[in-house]
């Protein structure tokens, strides 16, 4: 028996708190939990932490709060991460940002000790979901006590020994027992109590589903009535799971839904905000159908909703171009056109004010410097986003190229003295992307930022040789050198420049960018290379405050000097607390290898042997196959496709964006102005010592070397390699695996000029970043035809386009340079046995990156156990073994695979 | 002996005040601080006040003695850094027991002395359970914001060893005191529900955080209402603040908690803010008028002082609270 707490009942609210408070009391609104921080729910998520990519899984939770989530879900159960560690890891990251850890948190597992190691280091009242009587009393007894010990509160699942509770009675059974146990025996808080009725879906079909909805609201109006003081809780979006794809019909079934079952007493849960229709809002014959079918009012109500939900579309959403601001002064046209982007206008009100300025730089200087402050203000607090901003800058692009002929010619009367055009800029900026590479999107998105912000900007493009920009930087007189890289071999690229750098005395700071980049390569890496100032900039709003501090004459030095101590600080804990992984040898990892039973394994044939080329493929197909939040991404606007465009924050944005995407889109399809192509085959294939997969081509006979995991990890779990998906050569058993490169890259480079020719920055990144998406999407399509047509193992596979993005289908497409095969090298043997060049045209660079950018290449496995995984790192044994495998020097192989060898 | 939760529903109850300011009156010395026993200790321990509870028992239990005599109802050990975490500084972990242990027993002794010869203000003991030198929720290193210096099973075994010792030692109640990081008192109220639990019984135990600023937050960025909630799952008898601020900032603070709580409410702030010295310069009579609104205010149950105050000063608080009416506290049952 514990000890009970003396409570005023009047005051017996659920209380919960993180930095501030949370009081659910009963005129509380609906308490909102977000859950898209849970591995099990978002892919997203998932892979961020799967990929250790705490900052981005960190904005995750940040976005969700600024989006009004009122607790946040934490769920780290997944097989392939070590679930302890994450929730540790990334509570202990959530506490230190005031802005998230103000609200309180849900620690959700299926595992205590998961439960309980989130419980330690949180010092707010958590939630923990959840526990049940599944597996007993005794244990259900021990956690509660715990939890109270703790001081959380608890999510209690409507399941028992015999299973979940899926009627009327069995919720009510489970929850009275529940509560008296807790209540009675455990002296367990009746107000921190929450229960989860468990909401299951409506409209399957099924006779015995039909009460679902209705059961879950009766059950809730019983429990809320007679276990006094406990909350009702439950995930929203189950009940609709059926209309899948139809979200008006979902947006309608969720508000019915919680229209009634907040009626009856349910006050919190989990809702996508973006999946809800206001209920008022619902058409008269919508509501009438979804209610027959939530409420279970008639025996056809969900063949009725059925046959309705075909005529319901999705609203389109009207605009209207409003003018009125056309009428204002000036000054506030000039500044509207650069805050929104509007070029339409910009060179009438140039002319006006050059009219009005005694001397044509001064429109410059005042007119829409004013204007562009009041860009990089909003900027700066968050209140305009990536797109906007190039937009603003394509805007002012023009209006200085209206201005320089008038410039120039004041230049030619004007008195001596007068140091030129650039004598307004605030400093001179060097911009590359590092010999071997050619991705430049976010390198561009920072040059055309700081340009914004009156930088001068010298940009050398892609695949930039070492010696070349060591010549421009010192022939421009450049203030800053920024490099850009994009894949693993540019990292190495960076070192070599820093050093090089430093050879030959340079003293301007240097700025390190790319997706591949990070805080923690730059201190250990390149930092100890170069004297001066180093720093990593990952995205444009840091780019500028960085240049800013870097230039501010009064205050360089002390900052460059706090640059410097912050790196070695950072550099000194990295290596010091880097955790000591342990590694097992490459001959114990593959004892531990992933196996196939494969003498009960049924292989396809596939109907098609060899190279196929596609020459020229018609582009209009693949644009069903895009996935878009990438594309989004690429913007720094984050989120998931299509709710983004509904997003709180970045909506508006998004759809803009999205908006000019489709007409460029449109424009680049209906115009061919890009040509796709792809080589691909399909060979006979078995793995051979253990690691290597061979296929033979005809008489020929190729290799690919994989790379297995080393890294030790919990009993049980293999250690995996892609040769694994291969039946063995001494299994007897005949496998088969493909690979394939495709391109939608032609013809970027040429638009892309075009467009900044003709100083629209906005739509040559545009077009890059939608060749990208083709790319990705044809690879996904390319691997659809062959998995239903040219190997045809899944003949009768129908998925949606959202399944394809979750991956569901069977069988992966791995590619070098990325987790499962970080090792770039296999490119030349996918080269080679597809000569893919001759083929369609694809290069791959010093550096092995494809040119044209806009390319995918990879491997086609298509056993059904095949799986995506991380290799991790690897160690010394594997690398020389690998390098004696291929007949390379070791130093060769340590070189490419440097990313991926575990420092001693 | 009538018990103290009965006795807090009659009148305010007077917390002693701080012992470090009247242990510096002594001026001890290095030698004095290790007395004959750690002579040869070998490190320094000027400073390791804890310790004095063994090699200067007498100063001790002296100060004790000042404060009831100036009308305090509670003492509070001399225990605040007594446990293994804080005591590594002085590489005396293993002595950590008796140090609890012959705290109590001192303050405990002068307690009974007391209550003897005033039976009807009995006098009590709280055992001093300090926060540590090392914070649970907060990371030391900001380059690393996901760095901890201490779990909180570390917390909560160095936590269990100072309360077993601090009842073995004769402790009346337990104050876990000058929060400022909500997780390590939680490891601490976890530690203290092990112990009851272990050895079946019931001790009253005082919760007190710490604002740090005028931000009105702890140190680990709790608000005061949200540090309550945090704290507030086992049955204590009172909750409140003490430290960090004078007794007028600390207002609107005791204004949320007492709106907020069920429990009595407890302040014991320091002696003003420091001045330009780092020294405690308000006087017991402006500490007196400022307690003075907290009572008219009713806002609490329990007051004494931290830094910086004196016998003189609880002389003056005691004054103030005597025969007023306290703080309304739900009726009980």
């Amino acid at each position: 028996m514990g000890e009970q707490l003396i409570m005023d009942n009047k005051e017996r609210f659920l209380k919960l708190s993180g930095l501030e408070p949370l009081v659910v009391t009963p005129e509380s609104n609906f308490i909102n939990v977000g859950e898209r921080t849970n591995v099990a729910g978002s892919k997203k998520f998932l892979r961020l932490i799967k990929e250790e990519r705490y900052d981005e899984a960190l904005e995750v939770a940040r976005h969700q709060v600024e989006g009004g989530a009122q607790i946040i879900d934490i769920n780290m159960d997944d097989g392939l991460i070590d679930g302890k560690e994450a929730m540790v890891k990334y509570l202990n990251l959530v506490i230190a940002e005031p802005d998230i850890a103000r609200v309180p948190i849900m620690i959700d597992s299926s595992k205590w000790d998961i439960i309980e190691a989130g419980l330690q280091v949180v010092q707010g009242k958590c939630v923990v979901n959840s526990i049940s009587l599944k597996e007993g009393k005794e244990e259900f007894v021990h956690h509660a006590k715990l939890i109270k010990r703790y001081g959380a509160a608890v999510i209690v699942m409507a399941f028992d020994e015999v299973g979940q509770a899926d009627n009327y009675d069995r919720r009510i059974e489970i929850s009275k027992r529940s509560y008296d146990i807790l209540v009675d025996e455990v002296g367990f808080p009746a107000e921190d109590i929450i229960f989860d009725l468990n909401i299951f879906p409506v409209a399957t079909g099924m006779e015995e589903h039909k009460r679902n909805a209705l059961d879950f609201i009766e059950a809730t109006k019983w429990v809320r009535e007679n276990l006094p003081y406990c909350s009702v809780s439950g995930g929203v979006s189950n009940v609709s799971f059926s209309f899948r794809g139809n979200n008006p019909v979902r947006e309608a079934m969720h508000s019915v839904f919680l229209f009634h079952a907040i009626k009856a007493g349910m006050n919190m849960g989990i809702v996508n905000p973006a999946l809800l229709e206001v209920y008022d809002d619902i058409p008269k014959d919508l509501l009438e159908h979804v209610e027959d079918v939530v409420l279970n009012r008639r025996d056809d109500a969900t063949e009725r909703l059925l046959d309705f939900a075909e005529s319901v579309v999705g609203k389109a959403k009207e605009s209207k171009v409003d003018l009125s601001w056309r009428e204002e002064p000036l000054q506030n046209r000039i500044t509207r056109a650069l805050v929104k982007g509007i070029d339409q206008y910009i060179e009438e009100d140039v002319e006006e004010a050059r009219q009005a300025a005694d001397k044509p730089i001064e429109v410059i200087e005042g007119n829409l410097m004013t204007g562009m402050n009041v860009v990089g203000d909003l900027f700066g607090s968050g209140k305009m986003f990536l797109p906007q901003v190039v937009k603003s800058a394509r805007v002012m692009k023009k209006a200085v190229a209206y201005l320089l002929p008038y410039i120039e010619e004041e230049k030619l009367k004007g008195p001596q003295g007068d140091n030129g055009a650039s004598s307004g800029a605030a400093g001179k900026i060097l911009m590359a992307t590092v010999k071997g590479d050619v991705h430049d999107i976010g390198k561009n998105i920072v040059s055309v930022v700081l340009a914004c912000n009156n930088y001068e900007i010298v940009d050398l493009g892609v695949m930039v040789p070492p010696e070349k920009i060591i010549n421009a930087a010192i022939e421009n007189e450049v203030d800053i050198v920024g490099l850009s890289g994009l894949i693993t071999p540019s990292l190495d690229e960076m070192v070599f420049l820093a050093k090089e750098m430093e050879r030959q005395n340079f003293k301007v700071p240097l700025l390190i960018g790319g997706a591949t980049t990070s805080k923690a390569h730059t201190a250990v890496k390149i930092d100890p290379q170069y004297s001066s100032a180093v720093v990593h900039v990952n995205d444009a709003s840091r780019a500028v405050t960085v240049v800013g501090d870097l230039l501010q004459k009064e205050t360089s030095n002390k900052y460059k000097e706090n640059l410097k101590l912050d790196y070695e600080t950072f550099r000194d804990k990295f290596l010091k607390r880097t955790k000591k992984k342990e590694y097992k040898s490459i001959l114990a990892a593959r004892e531990n290898k992933f196996t196939i039973d494969w003498s009960n394994t049924q292989i396809s044939t596939p109907r098609t042997l060899g190279v196929q080329i596609i020459e020229e493929f018609e582009l209009q197909k693949l644009v069903p196959y895009i996935d878009w939040s990438p594309f989004f991404r690429s913007w720094d606007l984050h989120g998931k496709y299509p709710d983004i465009l509904e997003d709180k924050v970045v909506g508006t944005q998004a759809t803009e964006l999205f908006a000019d995407a489709q007409s460029m889109l449109q424009e680049l399809v209906s115009g061919k102005k890009l040509k796709a192509k792809a080589v691909f085959g399909l060979f006979p294939a078995n793995s051979v010592a253990t690691d290597d997969i061979q296929i033979s081509k005809g008489d020929e006979n190729y290799v690919f070397r994989t790379l297995r995991q080393q890294l030790q990890r919990r009993e049980g779990v293999p250690d995996y390699a892609l040769a694994d998906f291969i039946a063995p050569k001494d299994s007897g058993v005949q496998d088969y695996m493909g690979c394939f490169c495709v391109s939608t890259g032609f013809g970027t480079k040429a638009l892309a000029e075009a467009y900044e020719k003709n100083l629209d920055d906005y739509s040559a990144i545009m077009v890059k970043a939608l060749a990208d998406r083709l790319a990705e999407a044809f690879a996904e399509y390319l691997h659809k035809e062959v998995r239903t047509k040219h190997w045809g193992y899944a003949v009768n596979e129908a998925l949606s386009n959202e399944e394809l993005i979750q991956e569901s289908y069977k069988g992966i497409r791995p590619a070098p340079g990325y987790p499962a095969c970080p090792d770039h090298l296999e490119k030349l043997t996918i080269w080679d046995v597809l000569q893919v060049e001759e083929h369609i045209g694809v290069q791959l660079t010093e550096s092995l990156a494809m040119w044209p950018a806009a390319s995918v290449s990879g491997y086609y496995f298509g056993n059904p156990e095949a799986r995506y995984f991380g290799l991790g790192k690897i160690k010394e044994d594997q690398v020389a073994d690998f390098a004696a495998r291929k007949g390379i020097p070791v130093e060769e192989a340590t070189k490419w695979l440097a990313p991926n060898i575990a420092d001693d | 002996m009538p018990n103290i939760e009965e006795i807090l529903e009659e009148r305010i109850l007077v917390l002693d005040g701080a012992m470090g300011t009247m242990l510096q009156r002594y001026k001890f010395t290095e030698e004095d601080f290790r007395g004959a026993r750690f002579a040869d200790w070998e490190h320094p321990l000027q400073g390791n006040n804890d310790l004095l509870s063994l090699t200067q028992p007498e100063a001790i239990a002296e100060v004790h003695r000042k404060y009831f005599a100036a009308g305090a109802d509670i003492v509070e050990t001399n225990t605040f850094s007594g446990t293994t975490i804080a005591m590594a500084d002085y590489h005396m972990e293993s002595l950590v027991y008796e140090l609890n242990y012959e705290s109590a027993r001192i303050a405990k002794t002068v307690a009974q002395e007391f209550t003897a010869k005033e039976p009807h203000k009995p006098r009590f003991v709280a055992g001093s359970i300090g926060p540590t030198n090392k914070t649970a929720s907060m990371s030391p290193d900001v380059n690393d914001p996901g760095f901890r210096a201490v779990s909180f099973d570390e917390l909560r075994i160095a936590y269990k060893e100072q309360v077993e010792a601090l009842l073995d030692g004769g402790a009346d109640l337990l104050l876990v005191e000058t929060i400022f990081d909500t997780l390590n008192a939680k490891a601490a109220l976890f530690a203290i529900e092990e112990v009851k639990e272990e050895r079946n019984l019931k001790v009253p135990v005082m919760v007190s955080g710490t604002i740090t600023d005028a931000s009105g937050r702890t140190l680990s960025g709790q608000t005061a209402e949200a540090f309550l909630i945090s704290i507030s799952h086992i049955p204590l008898l009172s909750v409140g603040f003490n430290c960090a601020l004078g007794a007028s900032q600390l207002v609107p603070h005791l204004e949320v908690v007492s709106a907020k709580s069920q429990y009595a409410i407890s302040a014991h702030p320091n002696a003003g803010l420091p001045n330009a010295f780092g020294e405690y310069d308000e006087t017991p009579e402006q500490m007196a008028a400022q307690i003075k609104e907290y009572v008219e205010k009713g806002l609490v149950n329990i007051v004494g002082g931290c830094c910086g105050t004196t016998p003189e000063h609880i002389s003056a608080i005691a004054a103030v609270v005597s025969g007023v009416t306290p703080r309304q506290l739900l009726v009980r049952g």
